[in-house]
């Protein structure tokens, strides 16, 4: 079990937690604008890459609270936690 | 390839089992084959023996990073099934099953293919409305599946606990007798030692790096570990690092890879007569040749590579079996792992064309892709020879993302399978 750092509450254990999957995709603001390519690519490509990953995390069984998170997929430790709505923080390293 | 047989084994007795050779060779890669299949598991190596026996290519190679059968593999749990609800699955997975049900005679080599029996059980309402949905909706499909009671139940599998008082009470369940196990290792072997035999290169430790493309933007070659590989034709088959395979051709993919675990008990004497599933608690339990329960569990929420899930995942599937299951509360667990799989939206499996010529992919089985082995190879194979799908496989494309037409099993199931 992860223990996942809320930025509100402190380290606690992931079962309080809902993984709300990757981070920083916008619903277009113009739905009727796209074609079908373009909507299949905001619903259903994701990332899932293999290092650095960018998500939402939840504290369902705590503060409640949205936030993002960066977090190593190989290691799955987390690298850093930022307010939702903010840009990826810029860290390099794949690893 | 020496084949095996009552007279070679006798011959062998009698010779103390010095004369056998290898299985398969360990080749150099040449400069350039006809078609590479990037994944050494079994629906790799499936693929290339299918293209080689009934398509008559010969300049095949498969690229594996680590050892044949070394990823998922030989991490599931070995359950096979056909019982899916909607029509393009159930004749996908029922292509596998009838493969299934032949393939120790084609590939000569015994896989230990056991019809025992799948027994999926019901806990409420809900299970037992939609569980006869898929009896009535498989035998229309021509495959075998029936309802039985919860006293049949017990009369199938005499080790479950059917009192109504338990937390998850049995209400009824349904069973494919076709269905059962077989020894995922001998699946494995057997596909890559009939492939060598059909001229198929089989390299190991040979990680791909990278996809050329030529200026018409059809692919050229990869980039790997062991030095650069030209190619007419790439089957990628990697489950669950398919992502990071298809970006090294700018393919971005409907897919995300997360951990999921089994484990396996010690050894005991046969206790155990069928599979057992429970959609409803998240529990699968069958008894292995060598005496093992191999049990598996659910995925993690958050997408990893780490070959590791959470603890709370297995111990929630424990104490299901345990309540389950009275007699196994004091067995003990030898070893529990993760396999990364990659899951698709509709938890339907993609296989098919590309966006990018010359390239196909395999992949997007989720938790549930040993079961189709065979079928998955055979139709992959066909794909790639042909440049269009096998009728079987012909919904399972990529493009059906964008169309709309999606195969929803995971509506179907309620639950990642």
């Amino acid at each position: 079990m992860l223990l996942v750092p809320c930025p509100y509450c402190g380290p606690r254990p992931e079962v309080e937690f809902r993984c709300g999957g990757e981070a920083h995709i916008a619903r277009p603001a113009d739905p009727d604008a796209l074609d079908d390519a373009a909507w299949a690519e905001y619903l259903f490509a994701r990332t899932s890459p293999k290092g650095l990953h960018a998500e939402r995390w939840l504290h369902a069984h705590g503060c409640g609270r949205w936030f993002n998170a960066l977090r190593n997929t190989v290691s799955d430790a987390f690298i850093t936690t930022y307010e939702m709505g903010q840009p990826r923080p810029d860290i390099a390293g794949d690893r | 390839m020496r084949r095996f047989s009552l007279p070679t084994l006798l011959a062998e007795a009698l010779n103390a089992h010095t004369g056998w050779s290898r299985q398969w060779r360990n080749p150099t890669p040449k400069p350039a084959y006809d078609v590479l299949i990037i994944g050494g598991g079994s629906h790799g190596l499936g693929a290339a023996y299918y293209l080689a026996k009934e398509h008559g290519l010969r300049n095949i190679a498969v690229l594996e990073k680590g050892w044949i059968g070394g990823g998922n593999s030989g991490r599931n749990t070995t359950i096979i099934r056909s019982n899916y609800l909607y029509d393009e699955s159930a004749a996908l997975y029922e292509h596998a099953v009838k493969l299934w049900e032949g393939l120790s005679q084609e590939l000569n080599y015994n896989v230990m293919f056991s019809q025992r029996g799948v027994l999926m059980l019901a806990h409420n309402q809900h299970d037992v409305q939609s569980f006869k949905r898929h009896v009535y909706s498989n035998r229309l499909n021509g495959i075998d599946n029936e309802w039985l009671t919860r006293e049949q139940t017990k009369e199938f599998c005499p080790q479950l606990n059917i009192s109504p008082d338990i937390r998850y009470p049995v209400l009824g369940g349904a069973l494919q007798r076709r269905g059962g196990t077989a020894r995922h290792d001998a699946v494995v072997w057997g596909y890559a030692r009939g492939a060598d035999a059909l001229g198929v290169d089989i390299i190991q430790n040979c990680e791909v790096t990278a996809i050329h493309r030529g200026p018409d933007g059809a692919v050229t070659g990869v980039e790997t570990t062991r030095g650069p590989i030209g190619a007419k034709k790439i089957g990628v088959s990697a489950a669950g690092h398919t992502s990071m395979v298809m970006a090294m051709a700018g393919v971005r993919m409907p897919l995300e890879s997360f951990p999921l675990q089994a484990l396996v008990s010690e050894p005991v004497k046969p206790c155990f007569p069928c599979v057992l599933m429970s959609n409803a608690v998240h529990a699968y339990i069958s008894q292995s040749d060598k005496g093992e329960l191999v049990i598996g569990a659910g995925t993690d929420q958050y997408v990893s590579y780490s070959q590791q899930g959470g603890l709370h995942i297995t111990t929630h599937t424990l104490d299901a079996i345990c309540e389950l299951f009275p007699q196994f509360t004091r067995m003990k667990m030898l070893r529990n792992w993760g396999g990364i799989v990659d899951v698709t939206p509709d938890r339907s499996p993609i296989i098919g064309k590309t966006p990018v010529k010359g390239l196909y992919v395999n992949c997007g089985w989720g938790t549930g892709g040993f079961k189709a082995t065979p079928g998955s190879a055979h139709v992959f194979a066909h794909t790639i020879a042909r440049d269009e799908p096998h009728p079987v496989n012909a919904p399972f494309t990529l493009d059906r993302f964008r169309t709309g037409r999606l195969i929803d099993e995971a509506a179907a199931a309620a639950v990642a399978h």
